[in-house]
């Protein structure tokens, strides 16, 4: 069973759909027990950083989550469920994030040409393979909206770029940890690909 | 490279799909989730419903609509028409909604704006203007379907609602919308020159050429359009191919 974490965030049936569509069990859940006993944890995201944080410690999710990474098992950040991996972020003051891959989450200064958010369908150019992205081609479009983007401290962990006025992580990979700054549930077949292959890590 | 989006609008009115939808090969033309999944397997970039519902107690059916939608098709999802409150925000949000749109409220409330980007984020605030052209390059914000005058002017108002929070403007011309004339332009670039944030132009559409013309005349980020796509004048992937050739960056291929 995959559990979904919810910290009252909101858009949690996306994210559950796509698993059940590509036929994974998965679960919506803000419990510790059954966050512990999933097979795959993941930690979807919409909204700012600083209220995201202060909601799972209100519901007293950050022990869980950390216990989930320190187990091993595969753990699947979105969005803001990746940037909230990240040390802290910059976004409406400075915020401590999770802090399981250092790093930095920063705002877009862009030339006035773009806008933001990074709003759209980029493109994701793989630089490591990690089994989530088995049968992604380079070039593959994915779902962006964002206007933070993350800047870990080793860039080792990245494992695919996207280009917006500079090159940023398009995802991170480091362990039985994959998360990505493009929404898998929302990028159609590319997206459901990776979703199922998510679901089939071990 | 970020890519321009096409974005197949359908009002919806008491959980049925209004202003006609001609599919021949659609069980039932009128079914907004049936329509949704023809449209993502075209490859539509996003999708955006419209809730023209008058009655609030019908209100509940948009919700069945976008928690259906949400379930089959695998892509962004706008849902504007009556949003009012936070509540009204989260259990759109909550129905699988990823952004909402807000236009009346916004006038009349412009902190709701700002509280609901602080509370559920600026990307999934959408703020929709309507405009009217006054005289030449001057426009007027209204509101209720274009019926009543808010003596704003769009480029100031847009530039607000930035100010405040939202995350996307939706741009539609009261004068072009269902003459299938081709967007006002100069409203479109004179709002997306003045705003860093992504601006969506509606109303007009008739041909391709018009979307392309929205994009690189207007400025646009991405053209929303409804008649020629549920008349099947043009399919979604001749739309792409057509931008594509004509050098805008857009996601071929299938969805």
């Amino acid at each position: 069973m995959i559990a979904i974490i919810d910290y009252g965030m909101g858009n949690l049936r996306s994210v559950h759909k796509a698993f059940e569509a590509v036929g994974h069990q998965a679960v919506v859940t803000r419990e510790a027990r059954l966050i512990a006993d999933a097979s795959h944890v993941v930690l979807p995201g919409v909204g700012a950083f600083g209220d995201c944080m202060a909601n799972l410690k209100q519901y007293d999710l950050i022990d869980p989550i950390l216990a989930a990474i320190q187990s091993g098992k595969p753990f699947l950040g979105i969005c803001l469920g990746l940037q909230l991996l990240f040390s802290e972020s910059e976004e409406f003051g400075t915020h401590k994030g999770l802090g399981i891959i250092p790093g930095r989450v920063r705002k877009f200064v862009l030339n006035p040409s773009l806008k933001v958010p990074h709003m759209g369908w980029n493109d994701i150019q793989i630089v490591r393979p990690a089994p989530p992205f088995e049968g992604i081609t380079r070039g593959s479009y994915c779902y962006f909206v964002h206007s933070y983007y993350v800047e870990p401290a080793d860039s080792a962990v990245v494992a695919a770029v996207t280009e917006y006025g500079h090159p940023f992580a398009a995802a991170v990979w480091k362990d039985n940890v994959i998360a990505c700054q493009f929404h898998p549930e929302k990028s159609q077949r590319i997206g459901l690909q990776i979703i199922k292959n998510f679901g089939a890590w071990t | 490279m970020l890519t321009k989006r096409i974005i197949p609008c359908l009002d919806v009115k008491d959980g049925r799909v209004v202003k006609g939808v001609s599919f021949v090969h659609l069980r039932d033309a009128g079914d907004p989730v049936e329509v949704a999944t023809v449209y993502d397997h075209e490859g539509a970039d996003e999708l955006c419903f419209l809730d023209i519902t008058a009655s609030h107690e019908n209100r509940k059916t948009i919700l069945e609509v976008v928690e259906q939608t949400a379930s089959r098709v695998f892509m962004p999802l706008t849902v504007g028409g009556g949003v009012r409150t936070r509540e009204d925000i989260r259990t759109l949000l909550n129905a699988g909604a990823d952004k909402v749109s807000i236009n009346t409220t916004a006038v009349q409330q412009p902190e709701f704006v700002r509280e609901a980007a602080q509370r559920f984020g600026t990307q999934c605030i959408v703020v929709a203007i309507d405009a009217k052209r006054s005289e030449a390059e001057h426009w007027g914000v209204f509101t209720h379907g274009g019926r009543k005058p808010t003596g704003l002017d769009p480029v100031d108002w847009a530039q607000r609602m930035e100010a405040y929070g939202a995350g996307e403007i939706l741009l539609t011309s009261m004068d072009q919308d269902g003459r299938q004339n081709g967007y006002d332009l100069a409203l479109t670039a004179a709002v997306s020159r003045c705003v860093k944030i992504p601006v969506i132009a509606s109303g007009g559409v008739g041909t391709l050429e018009h979307l392309y013309d929205g994009l690189v005349t207007g400025r646009a980020d991405a053209v929303l359009a409804a008649s020629i796509f549920h008349f099947r004048t043009h399919t979604i992937q001749q739309a792409k191919t057509y931008l594509h050739e004509r050098g805008v960056p857009v996601r071929l291929g299938p969805a």
